[in-house]
């Protein structure tokens, strides 16, 4: 499975994860974002950045709640909650954002 | 698939039965799955808010070894995420003296900071743990 | 506590380290591979008597019946059976498996 932008194919898997980490760009988290019908803004950005970030630090995407408290530490509190992250990412940040991010799902997220 | 990992559902259901977990971890890294299954297995128990603590003994202690590189032998390099623990408020790491010693490292090549015990105070670990689970 | 070993003190370290990170007053059940720990001239034998003198070593006797070791086994030493194995881990507060 997959998807194909400007003639550069994406793998995914069966629940439309980008299945190679290192083909994600921005078109692909663009054309992601549509699938999950998230319209992305500067803050959806900083999420997706976000998540990247962590990935790339530590190797794992982080479940909900880990999730929420390093932005809180990051981008300050008013962004570090739950209701922040569902209203920019409605079907739960673990499923949309990493999506989005080209991230695996996270751990413990059953 | 559910967002709930963590959630309030869950904390609930758990309510006032916080066990103290020990995760035994006593095999090198790559050359058998049991490191990378055990740190999953690990990441998931933070959603249960339990009492956890990580042990390394024997060759376990090798699955902390910093400057891990694994990208020529085509593997996943899992070592980054033992400095992910933290953030799921998993911050009892321990190694146990006489294993780290007889691999030649000291807690300065450690890729996390974890608190070093003898074999006697280990044995004291252990034995206050409510559950014991061996990778 | 019990302690449960299953590999060969020869082949493997899982013995030693038991020995080693265990407190005075458990139980280590010596099972599979494991059991030929407890037979006479094994190079581990006299760190199991050391043992002995702290802690109740046990042996699964079917598994050491199995390697034909049943007539070696070091005195002193608890011989199981199944459900002997099953009561041992029923009465224990917690078990630890040394893999």
């Amino acid at each position: 499975m997959g998807f194909e932008i400007n003639g550069k194919t994406y793998e995914t898997d069966e629940e439309g994860y980008l299945v190679n980490l290192a083909e994600w760009d921005e078109e692909a988290a663009k054309y992601l974002a549509i699938e999950e019908k998230v319209e992305m803004t500067e803050s959806h950005w900083e999420v997706i950045n976000f998540l990247r970030e962590y990935y790339n630090d530590y190797q794992i995407a982080p479940a909900v709640r880990v999730l929420t408290k390093a932005i809180g530490k990051k981008l300050g509190p008013e962004k570090g909650n739950s209701k922040y992250l569902y209203e920019l990412f409605p079907y739960g940040p673990a499923k949309q954002a990493c999506k989005i991010a080209g991230l695996p799902k996270p751990t413990g997220c059953i | 698939m559910t967002e709930s990992t963590g959630g309030i559902e869950m904390e609930e259901d758990m309510s006032g039965t916080v066990k103290k977990f020990a995760f035994i971890n006593r095999k090198a890294p790559y050359g058998t799955i049991y490191a990378l299954e055990s740190l999953e297995v690990v990441l998931i128990s933070a959603a249960f808010d339990q009492d956890v603590s990580l042990v390394f003994a024997d060759d376990g202690v090798y699955q902390l070894k910093k400057g891990q590189a694994t990208k020529a032998v085509g593997m996943k390099n899992f070592s980054p995420t033992y400095r992910a623990l933290e953030g799921y408020d998993i911050e009892k790491l321990y190694v146990e003296k006489s294993s780290m010693e007889a691999r030649g490292l000291t807690t300065d090549d450690l890729i996390v900071d974890v608190e070093v015990l003898d074999s006697a105070e280990m044995a004291a670990l252990l034995e206050e743990q409510d559950v014991v689970l061996s990778f | 506590m019990l302690h449960i070993v299953n590999k060969s003190p020869l082949e493997r370290n899982a013995l030693d380290s038991a020995l080693r990170m265990i407190k005075p007053g458990s139980t280590i059940l010596l099972i599979e591979d494991a059991v030929y720990a407890v037979t006479k001239g094994n190079k581990v034998e006299s760190a199991v008597k050391e043992a002995m003198k702290t802690c109740t070593v046990s042996a699964l006797w079917p598994d050491l019946e199995a390697r034909g070791m049943q007539d070696t086994v070091i005195d002193g030493v608890k011989q199981v059976d199944y459900s002997g194995f099953v009561d041992l881990v029923a009465d224990s507060s917690s078990v630890m498996s040394w893999l």
